[in-house]
């Protein structure tokens, strides 16, 4: 059914899952959400299922007129919606008609923004997923952002949820303005000095203005390397915190290349990639060290922490 | 290659299987071999394998399978391996290819930098045959090895920020081809009409690991020809 028309698209708007997964070894990157968290919990409100496809909208939200009435459900970045210029509430279900318009206003923290509707954003699925990869010119709608006209589709559910479900106060993330972002060694920090390690793990560093879905760029502290090495490409995953010859790092993010050249000085925890989805260009990150089984043990809990939030918001209907 | 195979976490959802640190055809077999037989087997809680010259990263999902389990089981498997040479496909692929002019703007640098003709270039690329090492960088860019040493140039000292979907490049020993268009550093010394990258096939690149790759020199009629027949059928 037709969902909604597109009357701004914001700064890039695009449709995303929970990503491309089989593929990497074609080159083709993961993609998806680049806050899993507030991803799953946006479509966990409408009653979706976790992987159902969601707008994520970025910094400056778009302006959509609806051609049909609909479940919704906004999470992430707090980017103050509206609906009718009333505005709208966050992490919680709501419900929208035919003619009503939803925009955005000021970006109040956080960067990225999800939008869930009840049934899912319609998208075709390639490669296994509906996610945008607007490089590949693949995924999503059209392969590309949204743009002024767009009519997006949704899924028809089948039923609306009887009664909203809200996201306890206690368990919305602060998007803050300084993040500490722990990372894992390796695989290739034996090509850094003892002081280039202590200068990563010291320093702060400032997302710079180059940063995108692909990866993000830091400014500060040069990481010293032993020698310039020129070593053998291998893969790269989502979290890599490569370090180029002029020092400074680039932390490689859900549309990042899935092999390269740089060394990697270690890699972003799981929970951590989301975090820094919601980092803006300016805000200050500090990378702290933490073991790989500490890491392990983390990541564990944070996925139980996500499975038992679906039960916390039925609890809410209370 | 190592004596010893590495074993190492790669972040809290990743084990990397290293073989060595240099391009080598012997370190890259046993590469695909290991995740060949990871593929056939359908190791339990693996999402999937990034085979690349040297090592195989292997993504896993934490909440089927242990690091250190699957450290085991997959040392079990590659002891299982040692001896066993991967059956070469003996796949072929020829990449007809108009080199120079505005197609590959930096086929007079390499010249100029080995002291050769370009037509000496054009030769010494087109006359070897190629493997394909590994895909990556980004969706369906075939790397491809190995140069001979005439031709063998460093990348590009700023990177173009847009290089054309099917261009043919160097950058030191190795030689590839964009699949689509980007950002690149690589030398541009020539353009094929084939498309190496497509949603729409099953797998979506048109080369996989192993196979062999040869360059075939053509004329502009020609080469503008094959590329409107095959925008065509895209």
């Amino acid at each position: 059914m037709n969902l909604c028309e597109v009357i701004k698209p914001g700064l890039f708007t695009t449709v995303q899952d929970l990503g491309r997964y089989g593929y990497q070894s074609y080159g083709v990157p993961v993609s998806g959400a680049m806050d899993n968290y507030a991803f799953i919990v946006a479509n966990l409100l409408v009653g979706n299922k976790p992987n159902d496809a969601c707008l994520e909208a970025t910094l400056l939200g778009p302006e959509l007129e609806f051609l049909n009435e609909a479940q919704l459900a906004i999470t992430g970045a707090v980017l103050t919606p509206t609906i009718n210029k009333i505005k709208a509430k966050c992490w919680m279900t709501f419900q929208v008609r035919k003619g009503d318009v939803l925009s955005f206003g000021n970006f109040k923290s956080g960067l990225r923004a999800y939008l869930a509707v009840r049934g899912g954003i319609e998208a075709p699925v390639v490669l296994g997923s509906r996610s945008t990869y607007a490089r590949g010119g693949f995924g999503g709608f059209q392969g590309r952002p949204l743009r002024a006209g767009d009519v997006i589709k949704a899924y028809k559910p089948e039923t609306f949820l009887r009664s909203g479900l809200s996201m306890p106060h206690h368990l919305i993330p602060i998007y803050g303005i300084k993040s500490t972002i722990e990372v894992v060694l390796g695989p290739q920090s034996d090509y850094f000095t003892e002081t280039g390690l202590g200068t990563f793990f010291s320093s702060m560093y400032s997302v710079t203005s180059e940063s995108d879905r692909m990866g993000y760029r830091l400014d500060g502290p040069m990481v010293e390397q032993k020698r310039s090495f020129d070593m053998v490409s291998d893969a790269v995953p989502v979290g890599a915190v490569q370090v180029p010859a002029n020092g400074k790092p680039i932390v490689v993010m859900q549309d990042g290349q899935t092999t390269g050249g740089y060394p990697k000085v270690g890699i972003v925890i799981t929970p951590d990639v989301s975090r820094l989805g919601q980092v803006r260009p300016n805000h200050k990150i500090k990378f702290s060290e933490i073991s790989a089984s500490e890491a392990r043990v983390k990541l564990l809990k944070h996925i139980q922490g996500i499975s038992q939030i679906k039960d916390k918001l039925e609890e809410s209907k209370l | 290659m190592y004596q010893t195979t590495r074993y190492m976490p790669v972040g809290d959802k990743a084990l990397l299987v290293e073989f060595g640190n240099i391009i080598s055809l012997d370190i890259n077999r046993k590469v695909h071999a290991l995740n060949l037989a990871i593929l056939q087997l359908g190791l339990k809680g693996v999402v999937e394998c990034v085979p690349t010259y040297r090592s195989l990263l292997v993504y896993y999902d934490p909440v089927e399978v242990g690091y250190e389990q699957l450290v085991l089981r997959l040392r079990e498997l590659e002891n299982r391996l040692k001896g066993f040479r991967v059956p070469i496909q003996k796949r072929m692929i020829e990449v007809p290819t108009i080199y120079g002019g505005e197609y590959g703007s930096d086929l007079g640098h390499i010249a100029k930098h080995h002291n050769l003709d370009p037509e000496e270039v054009i030769q010494l690329h087109s006359d070897r045959e190629y493997i394909v090492y590994m895909i990556g960088f980004v969706a369906g860019f075939p790397y491809l090895g190995e140069v001979a040493d005439e031709i063998a140039t460093p990348r590009r000292k700023t990177p173009r920020l847009q290089v054309p979907a099917g261009s043919v490049g160097i950058a030191e020993k190795q030689t590839g081809i964009y699949p689509i268009e980007s950002p690149g550093g690589w030398q541009i010394i020539g353009q094929t009409h084939l498309r190496f990258f497509n949603t729409q096939r099953n797998p979506p690149t048109l080369v996989q690991p192993g196979d062999i790759v040869k360059f075939k020199p053509i004329e502009v009629e020609e080469f503008e020809n094959m590329k409107v027949k095959e925008d065509e059928s895209m």
